[in-house]
């Protein structure tokens, strides 16, 4: 197992996890959200070739009502 | 009568730009900008809560609106290239609304780090309005930074006073070649109408009708507003004198 961090938030997965399946896991739309991984975001097409590491960061922004 | 504000490419009919915060659901907002024919709105971006699941707010916006996504929550300069960034690669386009924003109370933006932000997004091909406190010199830099419009507060981000900082957005209409569109603190129909007398290009709403009993009666109130006041614009309103004109014909009164 290892910490990576999600939205400011420590959090615990399995060794080697790729990216696409912890979006589908946490059940998160892919329409709906942006990911920004060790700050460089990410097009939807190269979440399945991001396998992440102990400590990485995942920022998971989407739209919401704004002025 | 043809009346059309371009926006880079975009020929907008509609000068009442809504913002989407605080409805009390997508559903509604979605009637008021269906009801009045909104052209443009903007959003914001957000971490996604991990633990409860949300609509797609951007499913409840009509195809025919341009949406432009607020900074809002970049306290710096840096921040807000970063949500734009965010925003251009969820596919939501490239229209920026630069809010920078660092002061909690009052919510006043700070036109410096605002101005930092212009000159890299425009260089980088977005669509930017920056969000700017009523400084004619700084108005001018954004302008010349390539700023496509700017956008100074009447009064404080939903506030609901209404254009407290007329004189100066009146010379700002007069000095800056572009368009000048009064955001935040506009509550009432006639605080929108005055701003369209003066000149301005468009306003921005949110609050006002967002949290409004009838939000979409009063977004119709608005669009009233709206195009009463730019008509009056274009019309030419007369001057101010500071003596009485009759109105009457001053001759073939009966005591001659």
């Amino acid at each position: 197992m290892m910490f990576i961090k999600i939205n400011g938030v420590k959090q615990e997965i399995e060794d080697k996890f790729n990216l696409a399946e912890l979006i589908r896991i946490k059940g998160l739309s892919c329409n709906q959200i942006v990911v920004e991984h060790n700050q460089r975001i990410l097009a939807k097409e190269a979440w399945r070739e991001i396998t992440l590491n102990e400590n990485d960061t995942l920022e998971i922004v989407s739209f919401v009502g704004g002025g | 009568m043809k009346d059309i504000l371009k926006i880079a490419d975009r020929e907008i009919n509609n000068r009442l730009f809504v913002g989407t915060g605080k409805f009390s659901s997508y559903k509604l907002m979605q009637e008021v900008l269906e009801s009045c024919d909104i052209d443009i709105v903007t959003v914001a971006l957000r971490r996604v809560d991990l633990e409860s699941k949300t609509e797609n707010i951007l499913s409840y916006i009509p195809k025919k609106c341009t949406v432009m996504t607020n900074t809002s929550g970049a306290r710096n300069a840096d921040e807000a290239v970063r949500i734009a960034r965010l925003a251009q690669a969820s596919g939501a386009g490239n229209w920026i609304k630069i809010e920078v924003i660092k002061d909690n109370k009052y919510l006043l933006p700070d036109n410096f780090e605002t101005l930092k932000a212009v000159e890299i997004l425009a260089k980088e091909g977005f669509i930017v309005l920056p969000y700017i406190s009523p400084d004619i010199s700084m108005a001018k830099r954004m302008i010349e930074a390539g700023a496509c419009a700017v956008m100074p507060l009447g009064s404080p981000i939903g506030s609901n006073r209404g254009l407290k900082t007329k004189e100066l957005v009146r010379i700002m209409i007069e000095e800056i070649d572009a368009p000048v569109i009064v955001d935040a603190g506009l509550g009432r129909p006639s605080d929108a109408c005055e701003c369209m007398e003066l000149g301005c290009a468009a306003v921005l709403i949110n609050t006002a009708i967002a949290v409004a009993k009838n939000p979409v009666q009063l977004a119709q109130a608005f669009n009233k507003g709206v195009e009463s006041g730019r008509l009056a614009f274009l019309s030419g309103v007369p001057a101010i004198v500071g003596h009485a004109r009759a109105s009457s014909p001053l001759t073939g009164f009966l005591r001659q």
